[in-house]
């Protein structure tokens, strides 16, 4: 091996190969980390080493344009994927405890004819989310602001352990055949389908699990959504999605999660298809 | 021990090739929408791993082998470490594909951080890798005692590609050992919550890009060492041809980030720089082409065709060999065409991310490389089972179609990426007028797919006859001869040592300090997404 490599040294291959390779190196690096970004004219360097770190990845003249604040309240959780997994029976127990106080239109065991939302079997993140919105006013309900006032950080997570410790009753049943909003939903308009972040095809954390909510309350918040009545999802990914779609899919979606089938309410067909509807 | 290599990855291929074109019909206008796209994601996560990391390693580890055998007329020196190697990465596919199919590790074949699927997949793509470095160290050594008890003969030049085939694969696999090893894997198992995706992208686009060089490697090797025996002429230039495979290994790796020209992590005088040295992979391209146009004219001349152009139709287009070359150098000058526009800077904003990209690796990988693995296994199965393979008309029938079959998928699919149409999509609209003229060209990227499946399925066909035939004696198995066999080679030529300092010292280079600065930029961590995690 020295033998070769003494062999290599001495021969012309390797100042040739070295000094060409090098030379390219130099060549491309003096190009494209002096000249180009000299020459660009939307760019405008103090000096040649400016435009050398830019060219190497730094940001150079960050954004001067102030921050824009929202006129609102805007939520304040950080959802993360592992958040709030692997609840304590204690912890399960005292929300139970808590949950008394809710009973009144969630329910006892968190389901309710009243209207409201189901709460058995939610996810454990997207009752905190909401609990901490009510809380902050990020999220505005004259009923839910009072009741959430004095709830500490700890109370809403074992609220949260709580109800997504219940059982969930499944809204759909397979004859239930999903509208094209849920399924597909409309790519050309930006809107994904609802069952990639709300169940049935893949879920995201923080997104609820939308079955077997009443009809009602799933049409108003999408249509709040829409108006902007109600803003705490953060990215506006619910507002974009809302103020897309037509009043014949926000039916349709909502239909179909309060379990009502969702095909059947096309603007075609009318109204008054109750008849086909499954009730659990 | 060869045979098996080459089954294992057949076996893959013909599972994942019908995936591939039920994919195409699944997001074509002939099917409706299928409601989950997890079943679309999952299919071509399979279709991906199994044709991109299964199919041509084993392919290229099985011909390595063989080539070591047959090139040094010795048998292989460590063979029970070779079948270790094996194991290693059949265990390591089968480890990987339960969780693909099982929904728990729809990330893609390229990861994709931060979504984040089953550990075990990505466990499973290492234990191939690590399996395939087992092959690239029994290349080396091979290689290194042959020249020990040869002082001062040149290394047979079959070989010597192969060991800078296995140099390069060995090399440019740590890019993605490195995002799987520190990044990926301690997201998978829920140690860490947040992923730097940046930088899981720069280090994939290390392996990224040289990886189609290595699959490009045993359909290079046949192109100069089966090629001109195989019609009865000789090669051009041992040297040109030893140059060209120096060129790959030194200038193919330090090249990946023109595929993460959009992205912001990256500077982009480093991003120019990549371009540079991509386009100086023009060089062995050209000169590979030169010399094996060259050398098939020799045949033609010796086979005595006359005048500027007549030596072309003195060729044996009848010999499948001659056949699946000739076929595999029109894809690859198509390929390459669209690959210029692929490293252009500007020209490539108008095409990233749509089914261009696609198909341009299609054409590539699918077309010019795969369509030689054939030629490989047409040439090699009688040396390998020791029974004729007979089936000639079968096997031109079987090329013809899978080239026809390539044109028809990929030309339509380039056309709709110019036309913006995304890739990694599911579920395309077509009902609505702006994508609805897209149809008719995705409908005959359909057609394409079915023609491949027919031409895979003739494939199988040949062999399995292949298998049935009575017992031959092959005669002994030959390489081409260069019109100049070389008696001495300077020392460069005839080893790897300043070409392997080369290329990692042009690592460095191109590579060192954007890995550094992200890895010392704070916040560039963002929160992972399990796949498949719950419903």
């Amino acid at each position: 091996m020295n033998r070769e490599w003494a062999a290599i040294l001495r021969s012309t291959w390797f100042p040739a190969s070295v000094g060409i390779t090098a030379a390219l190196a130099v060549a491309g690096i003096l190009v494209g980390f002096i000249w180009l970004p000299l020459a660009n004219r939307n760019e405008q360097f103090h000096s040649v080493w400016d435009a050398i770190c830019s060219a190497a990845g730094f940001v150079q003249n960050p954004a001067r344009e102030p921050v824009i604040q929202a006129t609102y309240p805007t939520t304040r959780v950080e959802v993360t994927p592992r958040m709030l997994r692997g609840a304590s029976a204690e912890s399960i127990g005292r929300g139970a405890t808590l949950a008394l106080r809710c009973t009144m239109c969630h329910g006892a065991r968190g389901l309710s004819a009243a209207n409201t939302p189901n709460l058995a079997g939610q996810y454990a993140v997207a009752i905190y989310k909401e609990l901490m919105d009510f809380k902050t006013g990020a999220r505005i309900s004259a009923v839910m602001a009072p009741l959430v006032g004095d709830l500490s950080d700890q109370d809403m997570r074992d609220l949260a352990a709580y109800y997504a410790y219940l059982p969930r009753v499944l809204g759909s049943s397979p004859a239930n055949e999903p509208p094209e909003i849920v399924a597909s939903g409309a790519p050309l308009r930006g809107i994904a389908p609802c069952g990639a972040c709300h169940g049935d095809i893949s879920s995201k954390p923080g997104a609820a699990w939308l079955e077997g909510q009443p009809l009602d309350y799933l049409r108003t918040q999408l249509q709040d959504f829409a108006s902007g009545a109600r803003r705490n999802d953060i990215g506006e990914q619910m507002r974009n999605v809302a103020r897309g779609m037509t009043v014949a899919e926000i039916d349709a979606a909502s239909r179909f999660y309060a379990g009502l089938g969702g095909r059947a309410a096309s603007p075609a067909e009318g109204a008054g298809i109750v008849a086909s509807s499954k009730q659990h | 021990m060869i045979l098996a290599h080459f089954w294992f990855a057949f076996a893959g291929f013909g599972v994942a090739l019908p995936l591939g074109a039920w994919q195409m019909y699944i997001r074509s206008p002939l099917h409706g929408w299928i409601s989950d796209p997890d079943w679309y994601y999952r299919s071509v996560t399979a279709h991906g791993t199994t044709m991109a990391y299964v199919f041509p390693t084993l392919i290229a580890m099985g011909f390595g082998y063989f080539v070591a055998e047959a090139a040094l007329k010795r048998p292989l020196i460590g063979l029970s470490w070779a079948w270790l190697g094996f194991a290693l990465v059949v265990v390591g596919t089968v480890t990987a594909i339960i969780p693909v199919a099982l929904g728990r590790a729809s990330v893609l074949y390229t990861f994709y951080p931060p979504m984040i699927g089953s550990p075990f997949y990505y466990i499973g793509v290492v234990l191939v890798v690590v399996g395939s470095w087992v092959w690239v160290a029994l290349m080396a050594i091979n290689m290194q005692r042959w020249k020990r008890d040869n002082p001062g003969t040149p290394v047979p030049f079959a070989m010597f590609a192969t060991v800078a085939g296995a140099y390069l694969w060995g090399w440019t696999a740590v890019g993605a050992a490195l995002e799987l090893l520190f990044q990926i894997l301690p997201a998978a198992l829920g140690l860490r919550s947040t992923i730097d995706a940046g930088l899981a992208r720069v280090f994939f686009s290390w392996t990224l890009h040289a990886i189609v060089y290595f699959w490009l490697m045993p359909t290079y090797i046949a192109y100069y060492t089966i090629l001109p025996r195989a019609i009865g002429g000789r090669l051009f230039s041992d040297t040109m041809g030893r140059i060209s495979f120096i060129l790959f290994l030194v200038v193919a790796m330090p090249i990946g980030i023109h595929h993460v020209f959009q992205d912001p992590e990256v500077g982009s005088g480093f991003k120019f720089l990549h371009s540079v040295f991509t386009a100086v992979v023009a060089l062995p391209t050209l000169l590979t082409v030169f010399t094996i146009c060259a050398s098939v004219e020799i045949a033609g001349r010796l086979r005595g065709g006359k005048g500027v152009l007549g030596w072309l139709a003195a060729l044996p287009w009848r010999n499948p060999v001659m056949l699946g070359a000739a076929l595999s150098f029109v894809l690859l000058g198509f390929g390459g065409a669209g690959g210029l526009i692929n490293m252009s800077y500007q020209l490539d904003s108008t095409i990233h991310n749509t089914q261009w990209v696609t198909g341009h690796f299609h054409l590539i990988f699918g077309g010019a490389i795969v369509i030689m693995y054939f030629v490989i296994a047409y040439d090699l199965w009688p040396h390998l089972t020791g029974r004729a393979l007979d089936s000639v008309g079968l096997m031109r029938a079987q090329l013809w179609t899978w080239f026809v079959g390539m044109i028809v998928l990929t030309f339509p699919w380039h056309y709709v990426g110019i036309l913006g149409m995304p890739r990694r999509m599911a579920f395309y609209d077509y009902s609505d007028p702006v994508i609805a003229a897209q149809a008719a060209s995705v409908t005959m990227s359909v057609i394409g797919a079915a023609i491949l499946v027919v031409s895979g399925a003739l494939f199988f066909v040949v062999l399995a006859r292949g298998h049935a035939a009575p017992r031959t004696e092959p005669p002994a198995y030959r390489f081409s001869v260069a019109v100049r066999p070389p008696r001495a080679l300077p020392a460069a030529l005839n080893g790897f040592g300043l070409w392997l300092s080369l290329m990692i010292a042009l690592t460095l280079v191109n590579y060192g300090f954007p890995i550094a600065h992200l890895l010392a930029t704070p916040g560039t961590a963002v929160p992972t997404v399990p796949m498949g995690a719950r419903r």
